[in-house]
């Protein structure tokens, strides 16, 4: 794996992941109405971390800061990352059950809609000032 | 095919289930006053039934209508002798339509298509902006 891979491949993995999210987002909006639908999501850093495993990075490559002392804080996500069930679509706990069996709630599904939009945003910003880094880099200017 | 273009799969099923469900509603409220039909007995009121079906890639449903039920609730029963479709009694057997039911339905309807719509925009925004990537 080249450089150029190693230093895109976070965001780009971030932003696959969050496509997926969104997918099934939408797919939870569109049910609402649909009997004994059940409401899916996935664990974002857990599925995070499997998929950068997959695409041969490791999350040790993923921007975070050095800990020099026992005390600091590890925020490089591979510390926080639940152990276990990895990248799986799991159930959404509900937190009223309605009458046919359906477990989703439009406010939460609504709000982590465009929470996960913001954040696939926010990855795409990043990427573009890392491409933004690299073309002044071979410029030169 | 990326993901994001399977939102527009999704909802685009939802929002087409969604806008026959306000078929069937408007069918219930236009005929709120049907005493009869072409098989002679009165109208009655009609119900969607929805269900998901997988769309693309696992654990992802879009949505269908299954079904179109009839309300089994009996016939509301009016006193109008001088209706020819009067009983004996003087009863008129009128649709089992409930006209408050229908207008709930009908907004719950219209928000649900309203969250769709907006979901579909929200993927292509997002899309939008993942097209301007690498331009300066």
């Amino acid at each position: 794996m080249n450089n150029l891979d190693a230093l895109f491949g976070f965001n780009q993995t971030a932003l696959k992941v969050r496509e997926q999210r969104q997918e099934l987002l939408a797919a939870n909006i569109a049910n609402s109405d649909t009997p004994n639908y059940k409401a899916r999501d996935i664990d974002f850093s857990s599925a995070l971390k499997k998929a950068l495993e997959s695409s041969g990075l490791d999350s040790s490559n993923s921007p975070g800061l050095a800990t020099t002392s026992a005390l600091h804080l590890g925020a490089n996500g591979s510390t926080q990352a639940a152990a276990g069930i990895s990248g799986d679509v799991l159930y959404r706990k509900s937190a009223q059950d309605s009458v046919d069996g359906n477990t989703v709630d439009g406010d939460v599904e609504r709000s982590q809609f465009t929470d996960n939009a913001i954040r696939y945003e926010a990855s795409l910003t990043m990427l573009k000032s890392d491409i933004k880094d690299m073309l002044s880099a071979i410029q030169g200017q | 095919m990326s993901s994001l273009f399977n939102v527009f799969n999704i909802s685009g099923s939802a929002m087409n289930a969604q806008s026959q469900r306000l078929n069937v509603v408007a069918s219930n409220l236009a005929n709120v006053d049907s005493a009869t039909s072409a098989n002679g007995t009165p109208y009655k009121a009609k119900q969607v039934v929805f269900s998901a079906i997988p769309a693309g890639s696992d654990h992802v449903n879009a949505v269908k209508v299954d079904k179109i039920i009839e309300d089994q609730t009996p016939a509301k029963m009016i006193h109008d002798p001088h209706n020819p479709l009067a009983n004996a009694d003087g009863f008129v057997s009128m649709p089992n339509v409930n006209v408050t039911q229908e207008m709930v339905n009908m907004i719950s309807t219209s928000r649900a298509y309203q969250n769709n719509v907006e979901t579909m925009n929200a993927a292509k925004s997002m899309l939008q902006k993942t097209l301007t990537l690498g331009q300066p």
